[in-house]
């Protein structure tokens, strides 16, 4: 340990890593530890833990069958939490898709323009960041309200008479998320396909590929490294998501995220709300190492 | 049908609108005719428009005007996809996410040919040039004159009616760029494909092509075979791109049949024969290549002009001299030396005799 600190190359390194290294020590991993043990340990009756602490698995075991709670009715279903689980995942799956699907055509036409107008456009798609997401949220909400623009403009117009039931449902939740995360799915295959030499495009279309098949056989194979990328930046964070869907899905829609929220909030189940936490995060560890195996180096190389 | 090209360029025009909001004719109208089985370049300095003639013909640029056809087939409404040519590209656009094999066989595999054909025919494209056994090998880990020839498979095995080179060789080194003019020459021999080439190297063009098409700013000044252009330059530009020139200036005295006298003015008068008709006061320039001339000795009939040496260059197969004239203009003179013990014929300050038969220049108008 002391031969380590001997180089003055090695110190300066340690000089340099410790504050951040501390940092995330301290207010990451530490808090992290916390939310471990409490998820391992009984409820308090007024929130909070029991103390002393009384360990016990039963947190995780209700995750995984609802009825073992003391709550539980009669008719119960075991499955109650794994269905909310899925349907993040299934949300978060539709999100993903989606981002993709827009954001890589609109990166695409971003890079063939000139690049005056290249950086303006950029700029454009990061501007709403600068934004509260909150603020966001709630401005999209005016627009989908039932008195909002949208059904507004199209009564007003006399497309519609009554007005259509935009909010509150899925389809406003999966809209909230694609509005925030499109930006997440953009700047990644932005930057993958800028890096594309479209020279390549033309020696397929010379070797007699029509532009459907040189783009699944060239373009997408060398731009997929920032596809990957941005399915790993949506997805993950989506899956856990839990202010779009409070707002946007007024209750009605349910997803991991407004579960854990609600185990710390309104339930004081927090060694609950601990295990969902780290069911979550375990299950998203192994989606994306599993994805990174079989991606291989590129795909790694570009998160 | 022996009157049906392998390319046909007629009255083509490209025009692309530059930054500044005006209209750049890239090719100013240009016709030409490229037979089968020819060795054709497209010769001319960056910026004349031979790149995106080459491009037009690949279908990756189209006309503004004109038509192009490729063995009478009127191209103007064919995708490059569907054009039976392919190119090598300047910096190969091999597909760095495939194997040699695989890229080799993406041409047969759009067609449509059989996995055990295509496999067959990649090694023997392989085997073509003198590349076997690299079928498994990324892009990347070839060197750049055997991403070249990967590029050329990939190109020929398809066996297209014309194939079309875009400055292939401008990446490698000069000893290598001159091995790999010899292959493609005895290459295209063999295959009997028409080969279009584009490049800007003079010398390049004239090892190797059966016709050279030399542009300038969008035209095309002058189509020939390469002794027709380097002996018998249509325009000053010709002659100056082509080899070295001398170019003196001067004004036409009279005209006797074939042979037309010219007074380079203060320089000395000199005859020329020519087939062409000229105007007394007519302005023209002669242009004479520095092999031509010779340095004290005299030529009787031919044309002898005083001057003196203003530098002697020594580049080991021959030496170089400068020679002023006291009309004020300059000649460069090149003599091979023949001998082992070559002294010099003069040396800097000397007075000397420039002479030239009357038949080794050219007398050019513009």
């Amino acid at each position: 340990m002391l031969k380590f600190f001997r180089g003055k190359k090695n110190l300066q390194l340690f000089g340099l890593l410790s504050p951040g290294a501390l940092w995330i020590l301290i207010f990451f991993n530490l808090p992290l530890l916390i939310v471990l043990f409490i998820s391992f340990v009984e409820r308090g009756r007024a929130g909070g833990i029991k103390l002393p602490p009384v360990y016990t698995l039963d947190n995780y075991i209700q995750f995984f069958n609802a009825c073992a709670s003391p709550f539980a009715g009669e008719a119960c279903n075991p499955f109650l939490y794994l269905g909310i689980f899925g349907n993040s995942v299934r949300i978060g799956l539709i999100v993903t898709l989606w981002c993709i699907l827009l954001g890589y055509p609109l990166a695409y036409f971003i890079s063939k323009q000139k690049p005056i107008w290249r950086d303006a456009l950029m700029v454009l798609v990061i501007i709403p960041f600068w934004t509260n997401f909150l603020v966001r949220t709630y401005a999209l909400k005016s627009v989908l309200a039932t008195e909002g623009l949208l059904n507004n403009f199209l009564i007003n117009l006399r497309f519609i008479n009554q007005p259509l039931d935009l909010m509150f449902n899925e389809f406003a939740v999966v809209l909230g998320l694609i509005y925030g995360y499109l930006p997440f799915a953009v700047l990644p295959m932005y930057a993958s396909i800028e890096k594309f030499d479209h020279t390549l495009m033309e020696a397929a279309a010379d070797l007699g590929a029509p532009p459907s098949r040189a783009f699944w056989r060239i373009m997408l194979p060398m731009t997929l490294p920032g596809v990957v990328a941005a399915l790993v930046l949506v997805f993950v964070p989506v899956v856990g998501a839990f202010i779009t869907p409070d707002i946007m899905g007024g209750g009605k829609v349910e997803m991991i995220g407004t579960l854990i929220n609600r185990q710390f909030g309104v339930a004081r189940n927090w060694p609950f709300g601990s295990a969902i936490s780290f069911v979550l995060m375990l299950l998203v560890l192994i989606g994306v190492i599993a994805y990174f195996r079989s991606g291989g180096e590129e795909s790694r190389r570009a998160v | 049908m022996a009157s049906v090209f392998a390319v046909e360029m007629q009255d083509v025009l490209k025009q692309f609108i530059t930054p500044e909001g005006g209209v750049l004719a890239a090719v100013n109208r240009v016709t030409m005719q490229i037979k089968d089985g020819e060795f054709f370049s497209l010769l001319g300095p960056s910026g004349c428009g031979k790149t995106t003639s080459l491009r037009m013909i690949a279908g990756f640029e189209l006309p503004t005007d004109g038509k192009i056809l490729i063995h009478g087939r009127d191209m103007s409404q064919v995708s490059a996809f569907q054009r039976p040519v392919n190119t090598v590209f300047q910096q190969y656009a091999l597909f760095p996410h495939m194997t040699v094999e695989q890229n080799i066989a993406f041409g047969l595999e759009m067609k449509g040919v059989p996995r055990a054909e295509r496999s067959r025919r990649v090694s023997e494209a392989l085997e073509m040039v003198r590349l076997p056994g690299m079928e498994m090998r990324k892009p990347k880990q070839l060197s750049g004159g055997q991403q070249q020839r990967i590029a050329l498979a990939r190109a020929l095995v398809n066996k297209p009616e014309v194939l079309l080179l875009d400055e292939p060789l401008g990446a490698l080194d000069l000893k290598l760029r001159k091995e790999m003019q010899l292959e493609l020459k005895t290459l295209q021999r063999e295959v009997g494909i028409t080969f279009i080439y584009v490049t800007h190297d003079q010398e390049e063009a004239l090892t190797m092509s059966d016709r050279i098409a030399v542009m300038s700013k969008g035209l095309a000044l002058q189509i020939g075979v390469p002794e027709e252009i380097y002996e018998r330059p249509a325009t000053k530009f010709v002659a100056d791109f082509i080899g070295e020139t001398n170019f003196l200036d001067g004004v036409v005295k009279g005209q006797n049949g074939s042979t037309v006298e010219i007074d380079l003015t203060g320089t000395g008068i000199i005859f020329v024969e020519s087939s062409r008709k000229f105007t007394n006061g007519q302005q023209v320039s002669v242009a004479v290549r520095p092999e031509k001339l010779s340095l004290n000795s005299e030529i009787q009939g031919g044309n002898n002009l005083r001057g003196h040496i203003e530098e002697v260059i020594y580049i080991g197969t021959d030496t170089h001299y400068g020679v002023r004239f006291p009309g004020g203009q300059k000649a460069r003179v090149r003599e091979q030396n023949i001998t082992l013990a070559q002294k010099s014929i003069a040396k800097t300050g000397d007075e000397v005799t420039m002479s030239f038969t009357r038949t080794s220049s050219r007398i050019l108008t513009q």
